[in-house]
């Protein structure tokens, strides 16, 4: 039976799992009446927006609509410590719609810290800084040159806007993974990337590239965090495509507020907020947004979301649902704020990090990780390396990756593993080999008080 | 297999044509080494799952379809060959739908003469006094699955109780379970996200339940009836169009066209869920009107039935405010009315 609003859901849910099912049926769907318009339901003064679908459709007026949306951002920016007066913000912009307002609401919060700052007279809490960057992969998606230049022109345009206070913009080609290893970053590149022949492993593979050029640009022009536009739209298609590709284990890591596995910490502030409000918010104040255009995509990841999208208009509670539950299942201890030990860092703000720390009652388990996509591996994906001693460095690089991620991207052959391994940009590399390092470290300094100091002759 | 002639042979034996494809792996091979690739699959499962122990009494869930059919087929067989040392019986429901399940029950009864297994049947009319096709007279076509799958699910334990059986196995296969697992996150219900992809579930309540063919893909059951020309009823339940689950069965259909062992992956990720430890989850206790194992007061059985013979037909659908079965509601209306009946008479 069809899970809809009007009759009411499956018997069995648990009452505090169930999906709103029971929204009322929305009655203020006549948009286009304007006597019998329908009033807020915050201020009860002016007239509902709606049109945009999702569960809130039809019930703020657009000043309550806009606080309302900022409200989520703000509130998960500060629960989950994610800004602090002395960071240096790095703003990963796509030029779509959610990075869009993912700038504006980083802006309108760095604009209140300056004014607050600017107004106070011992002047003692410092502004944070904001960077925005722009990652171009026209060199592996084969985006028409023209729009290409017509993108950077609008990006140029709409960070200029956004001062003061002035943000840093950075164009940055996806071959800068490779601009400190050598000097023919894009063939190889192209190279990597045409080994690759699952669509899926193509996309999935870029997205590596993508995280590891932020990686790049944040820590060399010194930032400490990463916003990511990721909505709960985006979060639920996730969780589907991961389920979908076996990554169950890994799947929390992706979808918290904060991903902390990297150098540099990644902070989605919007992941409360739905899609179809981003597009909104975009369309009430003339948000400028850019699209590229891309070859049509046959990959699982283009499935799941259309699918996804199907069901959201079948039930408009059906994304936040998917992630509810997705957010069921436990994170993993590097799903927080890194504790501050910076003495320079105001006590405020280390009190207030400690107190909403995502709480675990689970001891601190060392993880491995895939050293391509950077997941979690489970237990039948860890190595026991006991049995590797002679093999090449691209096998053993194979054999250290995830499951999913030896079936979609990586070649079944030696030769074109070897390849593909010897195309590969060294920082990935070196992560597969800093974590086979540091487990052999690890235990070394369990022994170390036991080894003679020659005759040891480790490979 | 670059010969003169320009047949493929079977790469697993090399003696005979190969004349399929294999879902699973893509291999291409002969219809002999397809069965044994099959049938030894499903004894490797058997065994290194450890589902049975000697002497067990096992219960099929037997509709007529093909998984059940094929379950039937492939089980006697195993046992007969390893020497499992199971007592085999089919077990079949009757729910009440004439022009599905009438028909379907026909295949059962030939089954039982044709694999020489006792066979039971139990029906809604005699556990519940209501059929499916007066259930969805009186309530349509919303639901209706609710009521079935309920219904059915004590109906197999009871019939499984009388059978004396020490575990029921189902033909759910592994497209189903894909199923159960996406079902289960795009409704939010954690409790049964956790359950659904273990191959024995219901080790505390009556009767455990097994799947062996968990990790089957469906079309690859399809391909051994067809090919061992069974005699099965293959047509969708008359009520089923507008179930939930069809959403998900289109997204794995697509799926598998992209990518086949996806439908393993999902499962492979269900297996991987860790739920948090601060979930509130359902406790398990007995129900006051027929002892059957639930989570609630009364088990969802007896609340459907209630509402079934009080006219209220979405008792126990959705969210309710009044607790159900609790004293007040039961006073009110003064006494059992004529048509209701009790659960069943079983002792759990």
């Amino acid at each position: 039976m069809a899970c809809n609003g009007a009759g009411g859901c499956q018997s069995g849910c648990y009452k505090d799992e169930e999906t709103t099912c029971d929204q009322p049926t929305t009655a203020p769907s006549e948009t286009d009446s304007k006597s019998s318009s329908n009033l807020c339901i915050k201020c009860k003064l002016n007239d509902v927006v709606s049109g945009y679908g999702g569960i809130d459709d039809g019930r703020f007026c657009a000043d309550c609509f806009r606080s309302n949306l900022f409200g989520k951002f703000r509130l998960a920016v500060t629960s989950n410590a994610m800004i602090s007066p002395t960071d240096k913000v790095l703003v990963a912009f796509s030029g779509g719609p959610s990075s869009r307002v993912a700038l504006q609401f980083v802006h309108d919060l760095q604009e209140r810290a300056h004014k607050n700052f600017e107004a106070s007279r011992d002047r003692s809490l410092p502004v944070f800084g904001v960077g925005v960057v722009f990652i171009d992969e026209s060199s592996v998606l084969s985006i028409p040159s023209h729009e290409m230049e017509e993108a950077v022109e609008v990006i140029n345009l709409i960070v200029s806007s956004l001062a003061p206070p002035r943000k840093e913009l950075h164009f940055v080609p996806i071959e800068t993974v490779y601009s400190s290893d050598s000097s023919d970053g894009k063939e190889r590149l192209i190279e990597l990337m045409n080994v690759v022949s699952d669509p899926t492993g193509r996309e999935d593979m870029l997205l590596s590239l993508r995280m590891v050029a932020l990686q790049k640009v944040a820590s060399e022009f010194g930032y400490n965090r990463i916003v990511l536009g990721s909505c709960i739209s985006r979060i639920a298609s996730h969780v589907i495509s991961a389920t979908v590709k076996g990554q169950g284990y890994s799947l929390p890591a992706d979808i918290q507020y904060v991903d902390a596995r990297w150098e540099i910490p990644v902070v989605l502030p919007l992941r409360d907020c739905f899609a179809q409000e981003i597009n909104m918010y975009c369309r009430l104040d003339s948000l400028k947004t850019i699209k590229l255009s891309t070859c049509p995509s046959s990959s699982i990841n283009s499935l799941v979301s259309s699918f996804v999208t199907l069901l959201q208009e079948e039930n408009p509670s059906r994304e936040s649902t998917i992630v509810r539950t997705a957010g069921k299942l436990i994170p993993f201890h590097f799903n927080r704020i890194p504790e501050i030990i910076d003495g320079n860092v105001p006590l405020a703000t280390r009190r207030r990090q400690k107190r909403y720390n995502l709480k675990s009652n689970e001891s601190v388990s060392s993880e491995s990780f895939c050293p391509l996509c950077n997941s979690p591996l489970d237990k039948s994906e860890i190595v026991d390396w006991s049995n590797h001693n002679n093999c090449r460095s691209s096998d053993t690089f194979y054999t250290s990756c995830c499951s999913s991620c030896q079936f979609q991207i990586l070649p079944s052959d030696s030769t074109s593993m070897e390849k593909f391994y010897t195309d590969l940009p060294h920082s990935m590399v070196a992560r597969a080999n800093k974590v086979n390092n540091d487990k052999l470290n690890a235990l070394r300094e369990q022994i170390q008080d036991c080894l003679l100091s020659d005759g040891e002759d480790e490979t | 297999m670059e010969g003169k002639r320009s047949v493929r042979m079977c790469c697993l034996c090399n003696e005979r044509r190969a004349s399929l494809s294999r879902p699973k792996t893509l291999e291409q091979i002969c219809r002999e080494c397809f069965y044994l690739a099959f049938e030894d699959e499903i004894h490797q499962i058997i065994v290194s799952n450890r589902l049975f122990i000697r002497g067990d009494r096992v219960a099929i869930g037997a509709s007529g379809g093909k998984d059940s059919t094929v379950l039937a087929y492939v089980l006697s067989k195993l046992n007969r060959i390893h020497d499992y040392g199971l007592h085999l019986f089919l077990l079949s429901v009757d729910e009440g739908i004439t022009g599905y399940r009438d028909d379907s029950l026909e295949t059962v009864h030939r089954n039982q003469i044709q694999y020489g297994l006792p066979l039971k049947v139990v029906s809604y009319k005699d556990l519940y006094g209501w059929t499916m096709d007066e259930i969805v007279k009186l309530i349509g076509l919303k639901n209706n699955c609710t009521f079935c799958g309920v219904f059915r699910r004590q109906a197999l334990d009871r019939g499984a109780a009388f059978l004396k059986a020490d575990k029921l196995v189902t033909g759910h296969n592994a497209d189903d379970i894909a199923e159960t697992v996406l079902l289960n996150i795009l409704r939010g219900d954690i409790a049964r996200l956790s359950r659904c992809s273990s191959i024995i579930t219901a080790e505390d309540g009556p009767i455990p339940r097994c799947k062996p063919f968990k990790y089957t893909y469906e079309k690859e059951i399809v391909m051994y009836a067809y090919f061992k020309k069974f005699d099965y009823f293959s047509t969708e339940c008359i009520y089923s169009p507008n179930a939930y689950r069809g959403f998900a069965r289109e997204f794995i259909k697509d799926l598998e066209r992209i990518r086949p062992r996806a439908i393993l992956d999902v499962i492979k990720s269900g297996e991987n869920f860790r739920i948090s430890t601060t979930t509130k989850m359902p406790e398990q206790g007995t129900c006051e009107r027929c002892g059957y194992i639930s989570s609630q007061k009364w088990c969802k059985a007896c609340v459907l039935l209630d509402g079934l013979n009080r006219g209220l037909p979405k008792l126990g659908i959705g969210r309710s405010r009044v607790a159900i079965g609790c004293k007040e509601e039961n006073e009110s209306h003064g006494g059992k009315s004529i048509e209701s009946k009790q659960c069943g008479s079983l002792d759990f």
